[in-house]
């Protein structure tokens, strides 16, 4: 099956074509509001297919790295690669369509639209135009089987949905647009402990499955790190420190300096 | 009994220009929380170029397709060109703005056609229309507004509801930013909105100027009763535009009808007092839903 620009699908949703292999590499990245310098000189480098969990106390940068990343805050300097092809300053519409989800903290969901136009609203950064009917319910199919309790509310209002719900469909939301790199803002922040730890199965779940680039952005730095494969630890807009994550799990010295545990 | 019915019907007829305005109020507002202060001004200049259409073709359906036409035109270009640059800075400076694009509208009305009252044909006959030997106090034009306004008004909330466009509307104006990281290009939707808003503006100028005459000023009063209804109704709701131009056109009708000329002269008095009712028992209008935005 193919659309009209005559791409091939991948196996999973007929027609819409992956888009790369999605490594991610940030470089010398300056960003800030104002007067204030919230990212300075930053490099990281996210693996493509890998789970990169960024750490820090508040005020660290971590927000603001996610925002520079996906284009909601102009950087100041430095490079954002994708795939190699540097796209920092680009608009946050540019960068959804070029394969970048961005899960911002707290107000992804739009509360007046229903749970399926919700999620019909991902499909829009896919690339080209005319995709069939087909192409987009397989799309819907997907995530409704991934996530069942936003299947059992679908033509109800998102604004009706609980905490955990709306988590899993900004996440749903994002996934339809079949991203390379996934930003994710905090995605426990304010859900129990139990939800947490479904989002935290989720996500490694999705990494393991479709070979998504996930940078995790958690105060929760424990559970972050149980997930991940490497880590981050920012602190005053600097990285302080990169490792992979068991690495860093095991450095008490390091995990109480800067993570509190 | 009958003099009632005469007196709804014709408020219903002008309530649905006052609707069509508030209606393309209520677009732009949606998109951008901007009053379009041009709105009128842009409305009577389409409604220009459909009478200079219509004394050279000598066809009024030319004429009322080219007012459409000059309607999506001029929404584009005062979107692209006037108010696009605004965006991101203070939003007085937008509202200065388009009272400023309403003071240039009019002077070039005036420059380019001149001030004298031009009269402007209707459709349809403007006989009054009977139920035998009553008098209903519509004509076939007054129907032939109402119906093509609603009409205007059931395409939009079709095209909103059920298709690709109205959905990536709707989205920008609830919640901008999550419309961005989803690939959406706000800018382009904003655009589409004054657009739409030009082209419900056009319907209205030719709708109404042959019962206003044409000239330079002719839609500012139309446009401060379009603006009250849209407040009556609530600025965010397209459903409210159209019950608050109707509401407002049949109270007005009344106050004209049963007052007599002192009731014509009433007719700003009349409006406020119903804004004042309205906004004091429902501050945001009546159809204002609940804040469901973010926490």
């Amino acid at each position: 099956m193919s659309n009209s620009t005559g791409a091939q699908g991948t196996q999973d949703t007929p027609g819409v074509p992956p888009r790369g292999t999605g490594s991610l590499a940030i470089v010398d990245l300056v960003a800030g509001y104002g007067e204030v310098v919230a990212l300075d000189k930053v490099t990281i480098t996210a693996g493509a297919g890998t789970i990169t969990a960024v750490l820090g106390a508040n005020g660290a940068g971590k927000t603001t790295l996610l925002r520079a990343i996906s284009g909601m805050v102009r950087p100041r300097g430095g490079r954002v690669m994708l795939d190699g092809a540097d796209r920092a300053g680009r608009s946050p519409e540019d960068m959804a369509r070029a394969g970048i989800a961005h899960v911002p903290e707290g107000q992804g969901v739009i509360a007046e639209l229903t749970v399926e136009e919700n999620l019909r609203i991902g499909m829009m950064s896919w690339p080209g135009i005319g995709w069939r009917r087909a192409e987009r319910a397989a799309a819907l199919a997907e995530a409704y089987e991934r996530f069942s309790p936003l299947a059992d509310r679908r033509r109800k209002l998102a604004a009706t949905l609980s905490g955990g719900e709306r988590q899993m469909l900004v996440i749903a939301r994002a996934l339809v647009a079949r991203p390379r790199v996934l930003l994710l803002d905090e995605p426990s922040l304010g859900l129990a402990p139990r939800v947490m730890t479904q989002v935290m199965n989720m996500v490694v779940r999705l990494s393991r499955e479709s070979g998504i680039t996930i940078v995790l952005v958690e105060q929760n730095a424990r559970a972050a790190l149980a997930v991940a494969d490497r880590g981050v630890v920012l602190n005053l807009g600097r990285v302080v420190a990169e490792a992979p994550a068991g690495e860093l799990a095991a450095d008490v010295a390091l995990r109480h300096h800067y993570l509190g545990f | 009994m009958v003099e009632f019915l005469q007196f709804t019907l014709s408020g219903i007829s002008f309530g649905m220009i006052y609707a069509a305005i508030a209606l393309s109020l209520v677009l732009i507002w949606r998109g951008t929380r901007l009053l379009n202060f041009a709105q009128g001004g842009m409305a009577m200049f389409t409604t220009y170029i459909a009478i200079e259409v219509i004394y050279r073709t000598g066809s009024y359906w030319t004429g009322f397709a080219a007012a459409l036409a000059a309607g999506v035109v001029l929404g584009a270009v005062a979107e692209l060109a006037v108010i696009r640059p605004t965006l991101g800075k203070p939003e007085l400076n937008a509202v200065i703005i388009t009272i400023g694009l309403l003071v240039l509208l009019e002077g070039l009305a005036g420059i380019l056609y001149g001030g004298q009252y031009r009269s402007f044909p209707a459709a349809f006959s403007v006989t009054g229309l009977r139920a035998g030997s009553t008098p209903l106090g519509v004509s076939r034009f007054d129907v032939f507004v109402a119906l093509a306004v609603l009409a205007a008004t059931l395409l939009l909330a079709i095209g909103f509801r059920y298709t690709s466009a109205g959905l990536r509307m709707r989205a920008a104006a609830f919640n901008a930013t999550a419309a961005r990281l989803s690939g959406i290009r706000v800018a382009r939707v904003i655009t589409l909105g004054w657009v739409l808003a030009g082209l419900l503006g056009a319907l209205a100028g030719v709708l109404v100027s042959p019962s206003t005459f044409l000239y330079p000023d002719s839609m500012d009063s139309i446009f401060v009763l379009g603006f009250t209804a849209a407040v009556i109704g609530g600025l965010d709701s397209p459903v409210g535009a159209v019950v608050g131009g109707l509401l407002l056109g049949v109270v007005l009708s009344y106050a004209g009808g049963y007052l007599g000329s002192q009731g014509s002269d009433l007719t700003a008095l009349v409006a406020l007092v119903i804004l004042v009712v309205v906004l004091m028992v429902r501050p945001a209008g009546i159809f204002s839903g609940a804040r469901v935005r973010r926490v």
